[in-house]
């Protein structure tokens, strides 16, 4: 099983969970397997077109899948998947 | 500027002077150094006050915003008897007390990109301490085109980021991380979302932490790495970033060379489109119409915490994040009235119903705070 990290601003779509567990594959795949339980998630993470949104970046571990092999990185057994979004807080 | 220190503050710098690490040098690199703060709120307030008490030489404060009661749960630089004052004046007159040594420079001005790079230029580093996107890649875009450290620190409920673009120490920009903003409206601000006080001190911190060492010449930079913070399981985490060499501002053949139209560009348009009056109602009115046999629904889209802090008599609750689920439980055919607390998510919610083929809605414009202000100043603002 590997673990995805639910930002603060996306848990409102998943039901409140910090974490999810889903299990190793592709990030691709695993990213599949979230909306798939949280089907609201899917217009947070995709556009209209079925892309990643630019302003979402995914980590396997602490590398970003863009330099990485994108939504084709593998993710083993234990390893964490993160979202993070941006955020724009500051007064 | 003098090269020396005095008496004075070699006494008031001594804890610094005896760190083997930082010492004399360092403590006249930050006397003669320069910082811009772009931004005097939450993460402005403990930037000021650290940067100030470490003797940095020169702050430039960039904020138009006056000191509100909502502000002081966070934004330490201001004070109870410092209401109403412009915030850049507030933390001035805060900084003379802390340390007179420090030459305060405010200005009372929004950034835009006609004067970025007139404020930015006099400043060795660069702080951004914004609550907005088109500021954020404002002072991004700015910052790598004048060739200046951005010290990056960002905010939202419990969740920090901090990290120091500076491509030109080959590290990446804003723009490497997050290419394009998010539509308006799909992220929160600290208004509408809330913060936890503490947030921005821890966060701001890390930025007045790394915005001495670059001055100061000292240890090893953030320049590459994205720190997160999650205060409610307390674990900091660090993330690698990376330069794009695709990206339009840094990269290597870059595309936007000068600084552009950031509202446009953050998909923020001067109009709003759902300012069409037909759909809207005052609260003196909305209160004329209750009273009436005709009264309308009313509905709340606020979330189930601030709808505790005060409601409307009589109204119903269904937040505008559940509404799409829950618009079958609403009858088309009965008027209604939609608030929320300051009339933006009411908006949203009401665009939302039109479009569902609702046409018996009205949006009450400035929410609960103009009720509060309007009608009945029994409902708390908050």
């Amino acid at each position: 099983m590997v673990t995805i990290a639910i930002p603060t601003a996306l848990r409102q779509y998943a039901g409140g969970s910090a974490t999810i567990q889903a299990e190793a594959g592709t990030a691709g795949d695993i990213l599949a397997q979230l909306v798939e339980k949280h089907p609201a998630l899917g217009k947070q993470l995709y556009s209209e077109q079925g892309q990643l949104r630019s302003f979402v970046n995914i980590y396997v571990g602490d590398e970003d899948i863009r330099y990485l092999q994108g939504i084709e990185t593998l993710v083993p057994d234990g390893e964490t998947v993160s979202i993070i979004p941006a955020i724009a807080g500051g007064r | 500027m003098s090269n020396t220190l005095s008496n004075e503050e070699i006494r008031r710098y001594s804890r610094h002077l005896i760190l083997p690490e930082f010492g004399m040098g360092a403590q006249m690199k930050l006397k003669q150094g320069s910082v811009l703060l772009i931004g005097a709120g939450g993460l402005g307030s403990p930037l000021a006050l650290y940067l100030a008490a470490a003797g940095v030489g020169r702050i430039g404060i960039v904020d138009f915003d006056v000191v509100d009661e909502s502000n002081l749960q966070r934004q330490i630089a201001h004070g109870t008897s410092t209401l109403g004052v412009k915030k850049a004046e507030s933390a001035k007159t805060r900084i003379a007390d802390l340390n007179p040594n420090v030459d305060v420079t405010t200005y009372d001005a929004q950034i835009t990109s006609e004067n970025a790079f007139e404020i930015m230029r006099p400043y060795d580093v660069i702080i951004d301490g914004t609550d907005n996107f088109p500021t954020r890649y404002l002072t991004n875009d700015a910052s790598v085109m004048l060739g200046k450290p951005n010290v990056y620190g960002s905010i939202f409920r419990f969740e920090g980021q901090a990290t120091v673009f500076a491509p030109q120490l080959g590290g990446p920009c804003y723009r490497c991380l997050y290419p394009e903003p998010p539509p308006p409206g799909l992220v929160p601000s600290c208004a509408e979302g809330g913060v936890l006080g503490v947030l921005p001190g821890v966060i701001g911190t890390i930025q007045a932490t790394e915005a001495i060492k670059l001055i100061a010449g000292i240890g090893e930079t953030m320049v590459g790495r994205l720190m997160l913070y999650d205060a409610l399981s307390m674990r900091f985490r660090e993330l690698k970033l990376r330069r794009n060499p695709e990206c339009p501002v840094c990269g290597d053949h870059p595309t936007v060379t000068e600084l552009i139209d950031y509202q446009q560009f953050c998909g923020i348009t001067p109009e709003i489109e759902q300012s069409d009056a037909s759909f809207e109602i005052t609260p003196v009115e909305v209160v004329g119409w209750l009273a009436r046999p005709d009264a309308p629904f009313l509905l709340d889209v606020r979330e189930a915490n601030e709808w505790d802090i005060g409601r409307i008599d009589g109204a119903v609750r269904i937040s505008v994040n559940e509404l799409a689920e829950r618009m079958h439980e609403l009858d088309p055919a009965r008027e209604m009235v939609v608030y929320c607390r300051s009339g933006v998510r009411s908006g949203r919610a009401v665009d939302m119903l039109k479009q569902a083929g609702f046409r018996r809605i009205k949006n009450m414009v400035g929410g609960i705070l103009r009720w509060s202000d309007d009608v009945d100043s029994r409902i708390p603002k908050y």
